[in-house]
């Protein structure tokens, strides 16, 4: 009673001091370079540009001003900053789209795989991430092989006589989102499958013996049940996508900017860091709101089930 | 305890190894992509027994960048002229003197003594060239040599014209275009600038810098570009001209320095001389198909470069050349400005 308890202690903190020790310099790693480089951006927001890039130890409130006002040059007015808003809501609506249509194709394929038996459901699932394996410029120069004008598509439809000259596709706002949809697919997929295959299939049959339609069983049972998936899969389409600039440049040709370009702009020829910096933090912020959304979705699926 | 402190010096020497000196014998350029002759690399190793490392980038921005931050471990860089004074202004070149070294003589007299590096304290001419454009002249058949391919597309052209998205080279082309100064910070005219730029992009099909490939391919039919980037394309399909723009191109060179904090010195200065070598600068002219500013390298090249309208530039257009310069802050703002607002 006296000596026991403090020994199974001391011996408890000297267990948890271990563990902390063991596990500081994968900490030390995570601080220095996770938070480390986003404490950078976020002073650097806060100074004022030097006059060839770089950043002069200025405090200045220009970057952060810069994101949502613009001064006329011509006139010299001020007002909202049009073109950062442009830009903005055309990553913004390009996500969405890229969100919706690979909800669209990923669901019917994720279900697919989940009705499958269960010895071939792997190699459909293999199969989904067969496109992991190549990088991202690869895939995306692939696709810009098919459809350009003496590509696969135009090649073949020239060559059966179905168009008398090559149809433009390539650089337009179509390859674009194909790219986008391709690229993102999987992303899309995997958390689908995930709750599909967690999915009691009994609860379908049994709405079908009620005399359900198909389209009401999707409505009312399937779907409400794989909505976690759903919300996950949205996620993380979403918000990769709105930082997306290089399958944009590629297949439409570069344009119109996106933010990720608009970023690059101001660290690269624009020499504008402060506003570079400002500009990554708002799309920082967007991207946590978005999250803020899925916990709080999440949450309350959670306690509803739990 | 004694495993932990393993653990921990075994990170440590992680974190350390990426800062470890590099051995003897070596030399680390960092250059533009697709720019320097193997072939020419392999004569250097050979000669002087040091093993190269080329490393790219693809602007001079991102260069300027990488370098001034520290501990790139790079050894030398080629920066565009224009880019010069501000990496001289930062002390982020070793003064060289390659004025005094022994391959000197070679030097083209016009490129002895330039604005940007008096006295050639630092750098060695790598290339020069012209910012115009390219033609598809089965696709056209009228005058190339005008900006108004880029900026008034003719019918034949609308809908297949590239512009490469550099942002100063299409800005002062369109200055130019509208008669006006290169860098100016001119309001009228850069109204003009922006007017123009505004409604020449509808006949665009893209902003892009795969032109070599995609000019072949048949994807675009004209585009902003340069002259060694033109000639590939001819040697591909001679119906692809370069166009000399009557109303004023830009004159640009890169020039081969050593960084300040350079590991390997010596043999970045044996590398300068080396470049200066007529022979040396012929075979790398015949891979990146631009002149080079070393006088006599013209009989190392190979046979299709002489004579080349990419090359030798036509006595009527010689006058209209205007030297690349770096532009202001306050000027390069605008042009931000302008060139956010021709993308949105």
């Amino acid at each position: 009673m006296t000596d026991m308890p403090g020994t199974i202690e001391a011996e408890k903190s000297r267990d948890i001091r271990k563990r902390w020790l063991l596990s500081l310099p994968a900490l030390l790693i995570i601080l220095l370079a996770s938070t480390g480089p986003l404490l950078i951006v976020l002073v650097y927001s806060f100074l004022t540009p030097g006059p060839y890039g770089d950043v002069q130890w200025l405090p200045s409130l220009e970057g952060w001003i810069g994101v949502v006002m613009e001064k006329d040059i011509f006139d010299g007015t001020f007002s909202l900053a049009d073109a950062h808003v442009s830009i903005f809501m055309r990553s913004v609506m390009l996500s969405l789209a890229t969100t919706v249509l690979t909800l669209l194709v990923g669901f019917p394929t994720a279900y697919f795989i989940a009705t499958r038996p269960e010895k071939t459901r792997e190699l459909w699932l293999f199969l989904i991430t067969i496109p992991f394996w190549t990088n991202l410029l690869i895939r995306t120069f692939a696709i810009l092989e098919i459809i350009r004008n003496e590509g696969l598509i135009n090649g073949l439809m020239l060559k059966f006589g179905l168009i008398s000259k090559p149809v433009q596709m390539l650089f337009t706002d179509g390859a674009i989102l194909t790219g986008m949809v391709y690229v993102y697919l999987p992303l899309m997929v995997l958390p689908l499958y995930a709750s599909m295959e967690k999915l009691d299939f009994r609860l379908v049959e049994a709405a079908y013996d009620l005399y359900a339609t198909p389209f009401r069983v999707l409505r009312k049972i399937i779907f409400p049940l794989v909505k976690p998936g759903v919300i996950a899969g949205s996620i993380l389409v979403f918000i990769p996508a709105l930082g997306a600039y290089v399958t944009p440049s590629i297949l439409g040709g570069g344009k119109n900017m996106m933010l990720g370009n608009l970023i690059e702009l101001q660290f690269g020829q624009g020499r504008n860091w402060p506003l570079g910096a400002a500009l990554s933090i708002t799309l920082m912020l967007i991207v946590m709101a978005a999250l803020l959304v899925y916990v709080r979705n999440a949450g309350s699926q959670g306690s509803r089930h739990g | 305890m004694k495993r932990m402190t393993g653990i921990l010096a075994v990170t440590a020497a992680l974190l350390a190894s990426t800062g470890l000196a590099r051995a003897e014998g070596e030399l680390n350029i960092y250059n533009w992509g697709n720019y320097t002759s193997p072939e020419m690399i392999k004569k250097f190793e050979d000669q002087y027994k040091v093993k190269v490392t080329i490393t790219d980038y693809d602007s001079n921005d991102t260069a300027l960048a990488k370098v001034r931050q520290g501990g790139s471990g790079f050894d030398m860089v080629v920066p565009s002229q224009n880019y010069i004074p501000i990496w001289i202004s930062e002390g982020l070149f070793l003064e060289t003197d390659p004025g005094k070294m022994g391959n000197f003589s070679h030097v083209a007299k016009e490129w002895q003594n330039p604005e940007f590096d008096p006295g050639r304290k630092y750098t060695v001419p790598w290339a020069m060239g012209i910012v115009g454009v390219v033609v598809n002249t089965d696709v056209y058949k009228g005058d190339i040599n005008t900006w108004g391919i880029v900026f008034d597309t003719p019918d034949e052209l609308k809908g297949k014209v590239n512009v490469v998205p550099e942002m100063t080279d299409v800005i002062d082309a369109a200055v130019l275009y509208n008669g006006g100064k290169k860098c100016t910070g001119d309001l009228a005219i850069l109204k003009k600038v922006r007017d123009t730029l505004v409604k020449a992009k509808p006949n665009w099909v893209a902003m892009e810098y795969g032109t070599i490939q995609k000019m072949g391919s048949g994807d675009f039919a004209a585009s902003s570009d340069w002259n060694g980037s033109a000639f590939r394309q001819r040697l591909a399909n001679p119906a692809i001209k370069f166009g000399y723009p009557k109303e004023g191109y830009v004159n640009w060179s890169d020039n081969l320095a050593v960084l300040r904090d350079a590991k390997n010195v010596e043999n970045a200065k044996l590398f300068q001389n080396f470049m200066m070598d007529p022979a040396n600068a012929g075979m790398n002219s015949g891979f990146h198909r631009y002149a080079n500013g070393i006088a006599g390298s013209g009989e190392f090249m190979p046979a299709d470069m002489k004579g080349a309208p990419e090359i030798d530039i036509p006595a009527e257009f010689a006058s209209v050349g205007v030297p690349s310069q770096t532009c202001p802050p306050e000027v390069q703002e605008l042009y931000t400005k302008i060139w956010t607002e021709l993308q949105k």
